[in-house]
């Protein structure tokens, strides 16, 4: 009897404990965004968005997140692969360095991205000040996630399906089509996903590398920046929410490949 | 049985977490023991400064049983902070706007500015920096509108500070606000040869540090900081130039006022004033050593020569309409087209 209660309670006090915290820490604070961003109705909303500075920033920030994105998709996914299957001299290291990206705060992985692609480049590639490099900086932030999506799942892959595709006559083409990339393709696609919004969102890397000349390099973030240096809040809250709304369809609709991936088989 | 292991990890997490802190604490600042503590919040730029002016104002009798802590900050982020509840005591900012938004959130008497210095602790004017031995030979506004020089300047949206740039090329050629015309035409010229648009002065510092650009639009007590730290930079004033005015103020919310008000008046006294003027600052008091050596440009004026900020603000930095924006506009036709 005791056990049967255990069991009927658990799951209710898991859902409490995680929607209160979902609530506080995410849900409310998103909600006050959108609130904030549409609080002045319709019209003013649209005129934010609309304004050609917002419209300028915010066409270059999902262009770039886009690209940023499928390079991870297909580099992500190539760096976990070598991790996994490819042993080479130094393997341990790299796997180490791939999270340090996240431990740098942005701000400075954009000082040291200016100072080796900048105007005095030491390697001769000057991207500062260009859409480039707001490409650069975002795909030096972004590179952990496809790796750390797809790695442990690559690590987890059952050996012998591929061994069974191979008795059977399949190339190597043919298991990795059939059989590896199923597999892999949800985590491809979380990752991918995670490295799109963050771009979307990316203020600190882009800041100092982007030179933030409007219509040209400034990314949505610098932009909602302005309009809060400005006290502009509802501009802000509504070019913020754009943002959130573009993530919010791309999450939806890679979810919706992925389903449909996965009822083709 | 699930609470107690839950219990167990939160404990651990917690050990792990004391641990963790304990391992990156830093050296903090004891316990005050009945001493009085100020909380000082004010923009970066002067932080040496201030440090310096606390450590010698602890040595003061007034000063001996008073703490500070400190907060450094974007100008326009600190006020923000404080009017959504960051406690302070005293309030330094780069200009003005940003103590007006306290005194509309009730947070620092309106009569802020009626001393002798009008609320102000420190003066400024805006300068050209250029390479060291001015290798274009700039010395004038003029000279930043000739085909191929790259001005630097931090976007006036993003950086409050960069507005007295902008004010001081406009008000430069508006003959101190007159002729409205011909400065609006000024930064439309000016800015299409400004390359980098920075979130912040000290950004752009970088920028031009970092090899960019032919001048930095910045301060006269910039432009001396990074002289003192070995910079390879010469720097110009102009003949016309703005008076940059940094506003200091006593908070109502403050739980010490009188402790406060005896710290601000440290701040407008000799030592105080001596010690900005060796960060580079221009004094608000007269009789100041060292005073002596910053050059008076002929054409000096103030915001209070262009109309005040809430005009300049709503005639040159509404997002929406005001000159600034129709700049930005300009630079981005020219971009895309």
């Amino acid at each position: 009897m005791p056990t049967f209660e255990k069991t009927r309670e658990a799951p209710a006090a898991g859902v409490g404990t995680a929607t209160i915290f979902l609530s506080a820490v995410v849900l409310i604070p998103l909600g006050t965004v959108l609130w904030k961003g549409t609080a002045q109705g319709p019209a003013a909303f649209w005129d934010a968005i609309t304004a050609p500075d917002a419209c300028a920033a915010l066409r270059l920030t999902v262009a770039a997140s886009v690209v940023v994105a499928l390079v991870n998709l297909v580099m992500g996914t190539l760096i976990a692969w070598v991790l996994v299957r490819d042993p080479f001299p130094g393997r341990g290291l790299i796997d180490l360095l791939i999270d340090l990206p996240f431990a740098l705060p942005t701000i400075v992985a954009g000082l040291v991205l200016l100072a080796l692609y900048g105007t005095d480049s030491p390697v001769g590639i000057t991207l500062a000040y260009t859409r480039a490099g707001v490409v650069v900086a975002l795909l030096f932030v972004t590179l952990p996630f496809v790796v750390r999506t797809v790695q442990p799942v690559l690590l987890e892959l059952d050996g012998e399906m591929e061994q069974a595709a191979a008795s059977l006559g399949a190339g190597s083409w043919t298991i990795f089509r059939r059989i590896i990339l199923p597999n892999l393709l949800p985590a491809m696609l979380a990752g991918t996903a995670l490295a799109f919004t963050r771009s979307m969102a990316e203020f600190g890397s882009t800041v100092l590398i982007s030179g933030n000349v409007p219509f040209k390099t400034q990314v949505a973030a610098v932009h909602v920046f302005g309009q809060i240096e400005s006290d502009n809040t509802a501009a802000a809250a509504a070019v913020s929410t754009t943002l959130l709304m573009v993530s919010l369809l791309v999450l939806v609709t890679i979810d919706l490949v992925h389903r449909w991936g996965a009822r083709r088989g | 049985m699930g609470l107690v292991v839950l219990g167990r990890t939160m404990k651990a997490g917690a050990a792990l977490a004391t641990v963790v802190a304990g391992a990156v604490a830093c050296g903090g600042s004891g316990d005050s023991g009945g001493r009085v503590r100020l909380s000082l919040v004010a923009y970066s730029t002067p932080q040496a400064a201030y440090e310096a002016i606390i450590k010698a104002y602890q040595k003061t009798p007034d000063g001996e049983k008073v703490t500070f802590t400190r907060s450094f900050g974007a100008s326009g982020e600190q006020s923000r902070a404080v009017a959504s509840g960051l406690k302070a005591d005293i309030v330094g900012f780069s200009l003005e706007p940003d103590m007006t938004r306290l005194v509309d959130a009730g947070l620092v008497d309106a009569a802020w500015n009626s001393g002798p210095q009008r609320g102000m602790i420190t003066n400024s004017v805006v300068v050209l920096v250029t390479r060291k031995g001015n290798p274009e030979s700039i010395k004038t506004w003029d000279d930043l509108l000739k085909p191929g020089v790259q001005v630097i300047t931090p976007n006036p949206f993003t950086s409050g500070g960069a507005q007295w740039n902008i004010l001081a090329g406009y008000g430069a050629k508006a003959t101190r606000g007159a002729d409205k015309a011909a400065g609006t035409a000024y930064l439309h010229a000016l800015f299409k040869n400004v390359p980098v648009q920075d979130s912040s002065a000290r950004k752009s510092l970088q920028t031009f540090a970092g090899g960019k650009g032919d001048v930095l639009l910045s301060y006269e007590n910039e432009a001396i900081f990074a002289g003192q730290n070995d910079q390879p930079i010469d720097y110009t004033v102009p003949d016309s130039t703005i008076l940059i005015e940094n506003p200091v103020a006593v908070t109502r919310r403050s739980e010490h006022p009188a402790e406060a008000r005896a710290f601000l008046k440290f701040l407008r006294g000799r030592k105080a004033q001596e010690i900005f003027v060796k960060n580079g600052y221009r004094p608000v008091v007269d009789g100041v050593p060292g005073a002596a050596a910053f050059p008076k440009p002929a054409g000096l004026f103030t915001i209070a020569d262009l109309g005040g900020w809430p005009k300049v603000k709503k005639e040159l930095f509404d997002p929406k309409g005001g000159v600034m924006a129709d700049v930005e506009k300009g630079v981005g036709v020219s971009v895309e087209g």
